[in-house]
């Protein structure tokens, strides 16, 4: 099957005084059409950049995409020119952002800025993107679309709020749905329906979704397959059942048990010992090495190469006993 | 549309009117601009005409004395006003709208341009305004149009720094990410989504700086410097200085006058501050 999205090489750099900083380091995966495939991560680790990047909205004045391609439906985004960028954007890729609150222009009212996208691609005629508007809101579970969209983001709630926002995405019948956090910034109840309303649209709608998240429960809840990134590189990639019942980076074994909850309740909670290096500061060879519990001389010599597994990838020494490389 | 629009300037209104001061500020306003606009011509006299002997005080034919010269000086009170009124706003909108533009560029692209804009913005805010004004007019033929364009020069500045502040933090929120995640071009974001946002500071602003335009412009024809063809108050105080100590009401009513003018302008400004303020709407 051929993908919608092949991400290949990706690199994204951001200026500072000391500087150019790889936040995203040769990143590659692919989405099939209507896959969802997430990618997870700690702050810092890229994956945001990633997200950004795909749609071009790394801002100009301090950051970059410093090679690799981005093919979607055949064509290379990362050499696409701006104005076409622009027909991309909203109408065949959608985005949602992480806070909802924050993704609403305060001035202007629910029903106009759902529109706007609308009218934006010319996919309807001015006179009927009301009418479609309330479809929209209707298709994403906003109870009393026509009184809705007369109001403003600061009258609703936060779970309405990003449905809105999931409205004002699919507006022009995206193939792809960036989400960055969807539910990061929402109540634990409502982030359960916002995920549930993004899977049942994704299969109704037939898009493929990415999904930005450090949110493992939520990885394994909607996502075929996931992306594990660790300071700016993709330390792991596989179908999630296989990546969560069997990690083989050392890295995503540890993610996997600082998040169990199933163990005694009296215990210490379990952590990766030491932080996420600052980019400035990578240490020689895997960038994991000075938290990893199976270290090794080798592992600070030289990047470990990535290797494979059928559908799995994994860029660790130790994988290489019953891998083969990629 | 129109109705989001009424109801917003119906609730505006609503937050305008609990300043007491505010809203006496504007009575003021209304007076003076209707006293400049039918003036002229409810009082028919030339302001330059010399009708009567020169310096009396006021008397029924003169109901403001007369100046040095024999002029009434209600008349040139009246005419006054038009000058200082028109000035003033035009010079504050051309200011305005000059400061925004490159506010908005230098903030919303930031890099190179932003260095460029703020830093010729910098250059002009180093020279003391009052003296670059009196040097352009100086240069220039002294005209209604060249001395609003000298005030328009000194004033855009603030204007510019204000607005940039505004893009700046606004371009980087997350609804102008997501506008862009949509596919709108850069004129429409800042257009249509970030200026609604960035504007009310700037309305302020804009309706302070009326004030400050009056008082260059009354500085400058103080010293000589003003339109000759056509009376202001600050010639009209300039003409009173000589004889300050006998007739001081000569050089009192037109300065009173702006006193009074920039006072309610300064007022008005200080209303629209807290009924704009988004932090004073929830009260």
């Amino acid at each position: 099957m051929s993908a919608l999205l092949r991400v290949s090489d990706l690199t994204v750099e951001y200026d500072t005084l000391g500087g150019a900083l790889r936040a995203v380091d040769g990143v590659s995966f692919t989405i099939a059409p209507g896959e969802t495939v997430a990618i997870v991560g700690e702050s810092g680790s890229g994956k945001s950049s990633i997200a950004h990047a795909l749609l071009r909205l790394i801002p100009r004045a301090s950051g970059r995409i410093a090679g690799g391609r981005i093919e979607f439906a055949g064509e290379d985004l990362a050499a696409l020119p701006e104005h076409a960028m622009r027909r991309v954007r909203g109408a065949r890729i959608g985005m949602i952002f992480q806070d909802p609150m924050m993704a609403l222009n305060p001035v202007y009212t629910i029903g106009r800025q759902i529109a706007e996208p609308l009218l934006l691609h010319g996919s309807v005629p001015v006179r009927r993107a009301m009418d479609r508007v309330v479809e929209l809101l209707t298709l994403v579970g906003v109870p009393a679309p026509e009184e809705r969209i007369r109001q403003y983001p600061h009258n609703l709630s936060g779970g309405m709020r990003q449905r809105v926002m999931i409205a004002m995405a699919l507006a022009s019948g995206p193939r792809l749905l960036i989400a960055d956090e969807p539910t990061t910034a929402l109540d634990v109840t409502v982030q359960a329906q916002v995920l549930a309303l993004v899977d049942e649209l994704k299969a109704r709608l037939g898009m493929a979704v990415l999904l930005i998240t450090h949110d493992l429960a939520v990885v394994s809840e909607v996502a075929a397959r996931v992306v594990v990134m660790y300071a700016g590189r993709k330390v792991e990639e596989g179908p999630v059942n296989e990546v969560f019942a069997d990690p083989a980076h050392p890295y995503t074994r540890g993610l996997l048990a600082a998040s169990d909850w199933s163990g005694d309740p009296r215990e210490r909670l379990r952590e990766i010992p030491g932080t996420v290096p600052a980019l400035a500061e990578l240490p020689e060879g895997c960038s994991f090495w000075p938290r990893c519990p199976d270290a090794e001389p080798r592992c600070r010599a030289a990047r470990p190469a990535e290797l494979a597994s059928g559908a799995r990838r994994a860029s660790c020494v130790h994988a290489e006993r019953i891998w083969r490389p990629s | 549309m129109t109705v989001q629009v009424a109801s917003g300037v119906v609730s505006l209104w609503h937050r305008f009117r609990r300043n007491r001061a505010a809203v006496l500020g504007l009575a003021i306003m209304a007076l003076i601009v209707l006293a400049a606009a039918f003036g002229p011509l409810l009082y028919p006299v030339d302001p330059f005409d010399m009708l009567g002997r020169p310096s009396t005080v006021p008397s029924q034919r003169f109901p403001l004395g007369t100046d040095v010269s024999g002029r009434d000086i209600l008349a040139g009170l009246l005419h006054g006003a038009r000058v200082s009124l028109l000035i003033g706003i035009a010079a504050s909108l051309a200011a305005t709208l000059v400061g925004l533009v490159v506010g908005a560029l230098a903030g919303y692209f930031g890099g190179w341009l932003d260095a460029v804009l703020m830093r010729t913005t910098d250059f002009f805010l180093t020279i003391p305004s009052f003296v670059l004004a009196v040097l352009i007019v100086a240069i220039f033929q002294p005209s209604v149009l060249i001395i609003t364009a000298s005030i328009a020069v000194v004033s855009w500045p603030s204007v510019a720094r204000l607005a940039r502040a505004e893009f700046v933090s606004h371009q980087g929120r997350d609804y102008v990410d997501a506008c862009r995640a949509m596919g709108m071009s850069n004129a429409e974001i800042m257009l249509r989504q970030i200026l609604p946002n960035a504007l009310p500071p700037v309305i302020v602003i804009a309706s302070l700086m009326v004030a400050t335009a009056i008082l260059t412009e009354s500085g400058l024809s103080f010293l000589g410097l003003g339109d000759p063809n056509i009376i202001s108050w600050g010639y009209m105080i300039g003409v009173g200085r000589t004889v300050l100590r006998t007739a001081w009401w000569m050089s009192a009513i037109p300065g009173v006058t702006i006193l009074i003018t920039v006072l309610a302008i300064n007022l008005v400004g200080e209303g629209l501050n807290e009924a704009l303020n988004p932090r004073m709407r929830q009260r």
